[in-house]
């Protein structure tokens, strides 16, 4: 019972400080905003020549997946502030395990991460986004909420290795940008380059994009099971290796 | 019920080839106010550390508040509260949040939260500024904040690492005061560490100093300086760990709070 109430108390610290930073929330929602309109509009025409339909709605849970992977991420990222600003001993030396320290930050951050995603939704619906497979799309908030567990725990887990944000670049330019350009999020994985396929299924975010697909079109490339199963797979062996690797963080 | 809030017996800690602590031990007894003076790099915050379950020690052993820190993890936190040397409040949260986040970690029931925050807010002159967020407060109302906060679960023992640096002389005066009426009203024992000689004279009961990892002096404050034929603690202090300026090591998470206080002051 103390439990739950110390984790309920993490997560709201993590939503209180999301809606308190408008800056940061409209910050964060520039980016998808201009990759939807900038390739939704501008390779619209060349993809539809090809043969491949609309591109908005190709593009749509590809750039969804793309705000959440970034919140959650920062998430968890954001340990290394509260270990610069010193709130983090605040919390280690409460009288609660690091497991529930761990487990209401994660939950806080892929809070955050969900609500930024659903966001980034309506911002696709009214730019002309529109899901044919209306009936899906209810589980889109579970594969969002799959995708925003699994990188908020990974965020936690760089934060708890890495001592300041000289690294932060490092991360973002060779772990997170990849991650999302290679995650089919931006063109179809059929016909790759076999290098670039393989890279593709091993990143972990090609399976929530393509079961964000399928939650709006009803179809997937991997199918279905498959992603469930990685997606499952994936948040349980990331919360496990962020909360080992947080469990060891000392000041 | 303890005779002492602290037993620290040959507490050793080592970093690779360095040996940061060497064989301390000490006693704090039930309610005294103590401080644990050195120069800088002394060995006093990894001390502490160690005392507040943040580190492990490498040998020897440490009884607060009857309890061991690495077996009753748990018990010993919720025995100590604690005024960290760099601020740990949340900036973007309001003062009644801050106060709330940490009674409710702490496990103080509901009613008593509600009623112990207003009568610390109360004591520490913030009860005014509870809604407002802690990044507009200064320096020294920070400082109080934290101190309420240290006190919310009634602990045995309170921790102040340097509570009074960077603050200006009406605070730090207000800051010993408020120290010095809770000793008296809640039977709380104090321990802290500054390097204001004049104020560790005027406040504690009784003092060690350390330097390079061990204890050099012990005592109440009169006691050290009769047994440095100094006239001040100040004069005691140099006398018995020199003249030349320490070298500190820091990490770099400590660069980076230095970097982060020059920009923001």
């Amino acid at each position: 019972m103390q439990t739950l109430r110390a984790i309920y108390i993490l997560w709201l610290r993590q939503l209180k400080r999301y809606l308190r930073s408008r800056a940061r929330i409209i910050g964060s929602l520039g980016q998808p905003l201009l990759f939807l309109v900038a390739l939704g509009f501008g390779f619209g025409p060349i993809y539809q020549k090809a043969g491949g339909g609309n591109y908005l709605v190709f593009l749509g849970p590809g750039i969804i997946a793309m705000g959440i992977l970034f919140t959650a991420i920062f998430s968890g990222i954001e340990i290394i502030w509260d270990k610069q600003f010193g709130f983090l001993k605040e919390t280690l030396v409460a009288p609660i395990s690091r497991l529930t320290i761990m487990t209401g930050r994660t939950l806080g951050g892929a809070t955050v991460a969900l609500l930024q995603g659903v966001i980034v939704f309506i911002m696709a619906l009214l730019i002309g986004f529109r899901p044919s497979a209306w009936m899906l799309t209810p589980w889109s908030l579970a594969v969002m909420l799959a995708i925003a567990v699994i990188f908020a725990s990974f965020g936690t887990a760089i934060a708890s290795v890495l001592d300041d944000l000289q690294g932060f670049q490092l991360i973002m330019n060779f772990v997170v940008m990849p991650t999302f350009f290679l995650s089919g999020a931006l063109f179809p994985l059929t016909g790759l380059p076999k290098a670039i396929e393989i890279v593709s299924r091993l990143d972990p975010l090609s399976y929530g994009v393509d079961a964000l697909r399928w939650t709006f079109e009803g179809v997937s490339y991997f199918g279905i099971g498959v992603d469930a199963l990685v997606l499952v797979l994936l948040t349980v062996v990331l919360l496990g290796i962020g909360s080992y690797l947080f469990s060891r963080t000392e000041i | 019920m303890e005779k002492n809030s602290l037993e620290v017996t040959n507490l050793v800690k080592r970093f690779g080839d360095i040996t940061a602590v060497n064989g301390i031990s000490f006693s704090v007894p039930v309610g005294a106010v103590f401080a644990f003076l050195g120069p800088n790099g002394a060995g006093k915050t990894t001390t502490i550390k160690m005392l507040t379950t943040l580190l492990r020690p490498t040998s020897g052993s440490i009884r607060l508040n009857g309890y061991d820190p690495q077996t009753q993890q748990d018990k010993v936190r919720s025995s100590f509260g604690i005024v960290f040397q760099d601020p740990s409040l949340d900036d973007e949260l309001t003062a009644y949040e801050n106060m709330e986040f940490h009674g409710v970690l702490y496990a103080v029931p509901k009613e008593m939260r509600h009623q112990r925050i207003e009568e610390l807010l109360r004591f520490t002159e913030l009860w005014d500024r509870r809604n407002d967020l802690v990044k507009g407060f200064s320096g020294g109302m920070k400082r109080r904040l934290e101190i309420a906060r240290g006190l919310l679960h009634h602990p045995a023992v309170l921790f102040l690492d340097e509570p009074t640096v960077g603050l200006d002389p009406q605070t730090r005066n207000h800051i010993w005061s408020y120290i010095k009426k809770l000793s008296a009203t809640e039977h709380i024992t104090v321990f802290f560490t500054t390097h204001y000689m004049e104020e560790a004279d005027k406040v504690a009961d009784l003092v060690a100093v350390v330097d390079c990892g061990t204890i050099v002096a012990r005592g109440t404050p009169n006691q050290i300086k009769e047994q440095a034929h100094a006239a001040s603690l100040e004069d005691a202090f140099i006398a018995l760990t020199g003249r030349a300026i320490r070298d500190e090591e820091g990490s770099g998470t400590d660069a980076m709070r230095i970097r982060h206080r020059v920009i923001h002051r």
